[in-house]
């Protein structure tokens, strides 16, 4: 088990972007192709961004509170974090910003790209990385490289906050066995004295393979009409 | 349903099979017969008969059950062969037997007595086979879908009747199909009974052939939900015939569009209403849980039956009624009313199934109901067929752009080519007056040709097709832990987009529902204990759990050795982690039942080892034989009292939770530790080693000689060992437990400080105790006798540590055993491995 830091890793590629895009015609990312928007579609997050932010050029962690059906939402600071998080805003390897301009808006955004049928193989395995990057990055919150345990927990705790029933102790039990499962899963037999001492991105990759995330992680960013329809 | 019998034997079988009703129907024609003689004597009265022979009597009922236990055994017969049913599929062997026991019986009686009647098909054997589609239906991704399967059962099968029966109206204006007394609306009323996809062909031949959910979902909810597209256009050109085609005006165009709406929503509704009512109504029947899954088949039912009555579509009424009521049901019902619904759902669907599919094919054998035009059905076959495939390019041209997953082109070719047809369409076309359709019978024998043709032959080349086309197949995964909890995430973390971003899409419908659901719903529907249990999550973790535990178990059984099974000591040790969210052992005897099992589970492995271990020492095998005999049994009558009242072990109940959150709270700090306190652990993990290594050579004296020695020392171990240092526990169990415990523990003895059943808690994972159980290790206990699954044992027990790990310890090694095998002396057994034993 050979635990793979971040900073290690080749890092992620920025989109390009001009600081002044978004209301100019198609925003072309050089990058991955798969992260980049129409214009519509980034004037109408920026008519959103303008929104939370009241206007302003840049979104406080405040700013979040205005939305009122996020309240609802178990994970919700774990959601949020992950919007100042410098690794997510590609920005550094650790850390959070204190506040997002809308550029740092749309690269949070970009993730949630459905994947293009276009991409070849390549593209939707890096694409595929990028999204489980930021999971990955949403539960490792200390940044450093591995879900701990305890990390682990708190994020099984958050998701399960939502029913009253469920007792902190099953939660916990839960991310026990789950990180036994990860365990047994990623490393197999291990020695005696040897701990497994998190889930490393590796790993997560591994308890990923076979689950279709490409098709699982994405949003819609389109107007909603469509959307209340179909799939 | 394996090909396990020879194919000369089964062959022979099948013959034997084919036999039987040859002979039941060889008898019946000629008992009916018989049965004439008495009847017309009977007016006679000849006094009191010993033994009467009242054929009559029984007649009907008894021709039914013949006729299902034919086909029943049918289906038996052809499982016996590995080798048909993997190229054939059922539902077309079943309409070739059909045809050939049709024949027979009309050989013998010249009238085609037995047909499927529509009357039996829609009240009798297609609700069990649409509710059990909709009690099991996966709802995630059938709402994900909906859209896409609202236009394909909506606008597909619309179309599908239209251009069939256009078509075949301009071909017969043509002329091409000779003199036929046919009008464009008996044209039309035609295409709308042959357009819809069939449900149970659909659901036979797809079963078979595994494509991927998604295609599945699609073609499958397409075939249940068009049909009140299929119901209201029959009805409404039926009415049209009826009236005559010159005095159809707009209005009553215009009322059979509204009367789908009404048939469609209405039918939706009636099963909505009738899933609150089941869902409500099992919430009440915990005192009577015997006929708690009547419930559901009864209202279900009901359902049917009054959209029936109010001629809304009555299989959306069913379909829907499974589907919104299943997620309360199955968290209000017991586990063993769970098993009973699914199994008595999933047979009946299926007879249900096989006796449809034979007397498809026994009904076809009716020289009356024939009648030939080749022209009309074999430009009826083309037409059904490239009407399909163009209706389904067309729609999925539009649905794409709005898909997130797109439908393929191979998707598209096995959703037009899986668009069979069934006996849905052929009761539906045995329904017409031939008053008022003339051509019914050319009608009914295309729709039997068509139906054969879509179920035989579709059937037997869908599944070459699918391979050909390399098509997405189904993999059946074991569900993991953390994909459901990363699933979860996911949920939450997309609806929390599309909130920040302001969409209001598919996530934040389904995030709002759940909300609502949670909020109001379940509290309604549910039982309190339910809403606590019904966490998906937490089902993912009970049933691995569940399911670790019975591999457990099923191996210890398979070695001849449950003794050590049924210990209480064990009780809520290793399972303990469900016994919070389902607190009531009352309702939950059977996970109650298993959970102890569970928690016994590694005591199992032990004594199997230890049983290995003394057939070769002798001596301790004479010791442990006498333990066994005369320490074991109080406990195990014990136990067998125990669980013959396993619906009212309240008294203990607060105990066993007691206990449960003792352990598991050690649990999860020793856990804890091991996890964080890495170099700690480290450390003790060598030291532990060591003294190990020391005792090992300290110790000579064999075991198997003091085991009678000190019973409070070894249960004082065992009690260690297992992590059931609860000082209430051994009171609690009294005199009769400790016979079985010291027991145990002498048979575990060699566990000594190492073997925990939950994996956990080894000493290596808690430090701060290990020292404490090593100086309590008497000297006496060879470390050689450390008992888990040794090398061996795990080599031979056929499920993979790693399908355990949620039971086993994630620190599996096999290098140290070799070490330790060189350090150990002669007293050492060969199989036995040390370091395994600190993680069992």
């Amino acid at each position: 088990m050979h635990p793979v830091g971040f900073s290690a890793e080749p890092a992620p590629p920025k989109i390009g972007l001009s600081t002044s895009l978004p209301t100019q015609g198609i925003f072309r990312a050089a990058h991955p192709p798969p992260l980049a928007f129409s214009s519509d579609q980034i004037e109408q997050l920026h008519r959103r961004f303008k929104q939370l932010s009241g206007d302003q050029p840049t979104i406080r962690k405040e700013n979040f509170n205005n939305v009122p059906d996020l309240e609802l939402n178990p994970i919700r600071s774990k959601i949020v974090r992950a919007f100042f998080d410098n690794r997510n805003l590609r920005k550094g390897s650790s850390g959070l910003a204190d506040e997002i301009n809308f550029e740092d808006f749309l690269t949070i955004m970009s993730y949630f790209r459905p994947i293009d049928t276009t991409m070849d193989e390549e593209q939707v395995q890096l694409c595929r990385k990028e999204k489980l990057r930021f999971l990955f990055h949403m539960y490792d919150s200390d940044s450093d490289g591995r879900i701990t345990l305890e990390e682990y927990r708190n994020v099984v705790e958050e998701l399960l906050s939502g029913n009253p029933h469920i007792e902190k102790e099953s939660a916990r039990s839960i991310a026990d066995g789950a990180m036994m499962e990860a365990a047994s899963v990623c490393v197999g037999q291990m020695e005696p004295d040897q701990v497994y001492e998190g889930i490393t991105f590796d790993d997560f990759l591994k308890i990923w393979q076979g689950i279709d995330i490409e098709t699982k992680m994405h949003v819609r960013f389109l107007n909603m009409e469509t959307i209340a329809l179909c799939h | 349903m394996s090909g396990r019998g020879a194919p000369g034997c089964s062959r022979g079988l099948q013959l034997a099979l084919l036999l039987v009703p040859l002979l039941v129907l060889g008898v019946l024609p000629r008992a009916r017969a018989f049965e004439e003689q008495p009847g017309s004597a009977h007016g006679e009265s000849q006094g009191f008969q010993v033994v009467t022979f009242k054929w009559h009597h029984v007649q009907e009922p008894y021709i039914i059950a013949l006729w299902i236990l034919v086909a029943s055994l049918a289906k038996i017969g052809f499982h016996l062969s590995h080798k048909v049913t993997s190229v054939v599929p059922e539902s077309a062997l079943l309409i070739v037997l059909g045809l050939v026991l049709g024949g027979i019986v009309w050989a013998a009686d010249h009238i085609a007595s037995f047909t499927l009647t529509p009357t039996a098909f829609f009240f009798y054997l297609l609700p069990p086979i649409v509710l059990d589609a909709g009690y099991f239906m996966p709802n995630r991704l059938f709402f994900g879908n909906l859209g896409t399967i609202l236009l394909y059962a909506v606008i597909g099968t619309v179309w599908n009747a239209a251009t069939t029966g256009l078509s075949l109206y301009g071909v017969f204006c043509s002329g091409l199909m000779g003199d036929l007394n046919i009008g464009l609306l008996d044209f039309l009323l035609f295409g709308s009974l042959i357009a819809a996809v069939d449900p149970v062909a659909v659901l036979a031949v797809f079963e078979e052939v595994h494509v991927n959910e998604v295609l599945f979902i699609i073609v499958f909810g397409e075939s249940l939900l068009n049909d009140a597209v299929t119901v209201v256009l029959y009805n409404v050109f039926e009415s049209f015939v009826t009236l005559g085609g010159d005095k159809v005006t707009g209005v009553d165009c215009v009322k059979g569009i509204v009367s789908f709406f009404v048939v469609s929503l209405g039918g939706t509704l009636v099963g909505v209403i009738f899933a609150f009512l089941l869902s409500l109504v099992t919430r009440f029947t915990k005192h009577v849980r015997i006929i708690e899954p009547g419930f559901v088949f009864i209202i279900s039912y009901l359902s049917y039956l009054t959209s029936e009555m109010l001629s809304l579509s009555a299989i959306l009424a069913i379909t829907f009624c499974g589907i919104c009521c299943q997620k309360y049901v199955k968290a209000n019902i017991s586990e063993q009313s769970a098993t009973t619904v699914r199994y008595t759902m999933k047979m009946l669907a299926s007879g249900a199934e096989t006796i449809i599919f034979m007397f498809l094919g026994i009904s076809a054998v009716n020289p009356l109901i024939w009648k030939w035009n080749t022209a009309f059905v074999l430009l009826t076959l083309v037409f059904i067929s490239v009407y399909r495939a163009i209706g389904v390019v067309l729609q999925t041209w539009v649905l794409n752009r709005y898909r997130m997953v797109q439908l393929e082109i191979i998707d598209q070719v096995v959703m037009s080519y899986g668009g069979l047809r069934g006996a849905v369409a052929f009761a539906l076309v045995v329904l017409l007056d031939e008053k008022k359709v003339k051509e019914r019978n050319l009608f009914v024998s295309t729709t039997i040709i068509v139906v054969f043709f879509t179920v035989i032959f579709q059937g037997l080349t869908i599944k070459p097709l699918v391979q050909w086309l390399k098509v997405k197949r189904s993999e059946h995964r074991e569900p993991k832990l953390n994909e459901k909890l990363h699933g979860r995430a996911f949920d939450h973390i997309l609806s929390a987009i599309e909130d920040i971003s302001g969409q209001i899409g598919h996530n934040y419908l389904r995030d709002k529902w759940s909300n609502f659901d949670r909020k109001f719903l379940s509290k309604i529907l549910m039982r309190k204990s339910a809403q606590k249990s019904r966490d998906r999550i937490l089902n993912v973790f009970h049933e691995l759990n569940l399911k670790d535990a019975i591999s457990y178990v099923a191996e210890g059984e398979r070695r001849g050795s449950l003794a050590f099974i049924r210990s209480p000591s064990t009780d809520n040790m290793v399972n303990v982690d469900f016994s919070t969210p389902r607190p009531s052992t009352v309702e939950a005897s059977v996970s109650y039942l298993l959970r102890e099992n569970v928690s016994a589970v590694c005591l199992d492995m032990q004594s199997l080892e230890q049983r290995r271990r003394s057939i070769r020492d002798t001596e301790d095998m004479v010791t442990h034989h006498t333990l066994q005999q005369y320490l074991y049994k109080p406990r195990q009558e014990y136990k067998h009292l125990y669980s013959r009242h396993e619906l009212t072990p309240n008294e203990d109940e607060k105990q066993d939770k007691e206990i449960f959150h003792r352990t598991m709270r050690k649990r999860l700090e020793s856990f804890k530790s091991a996890k964080l306190g890495i170099g700690q652990n480290k450390k003790a993990a060598k030291l532990y080693k060591r003294e190990r290594a020391q005792k090992r050579r300290n110790s000579s004296i064999p075991n198997g000689k003091l085991p009678l020695e000190s019973p409070v020392h070894n249960f004082t171990i065992n009690e260690k060992d297992l992590e059931l240092s609860d000082p209430e526990e051994a009171p609690d169990y009294g005199a009769e437990a400790g016979g079985g415990i010291e027991f145990l523990a002498n048979i575990t003895q060699d566990a000594t400080a190492t073997d925990s059943p939950s994996g956990i808690d080894n000493p290596v994972f808690s430090p701060d105790e290990d020292l404490g159980i090593l100086s309590r290790v008497p000297p006496w206990l060879s470390p050689g006798e450390t008992v888990v699954p040794s090398q061996r044992a795990r080599v031979q027990i056929p499920c993979s540590p790693g399908n355990f790990h949620r039971l086993a310890p994630f620190r599996l090694s096999t290098k140290s055993v070799d070490s330790f095998l060189q350090a150990d002396g002669p007293e050492e057994q060969p199989h036995t491995t040390l370091p395994e034993s600190t993680h069992m």
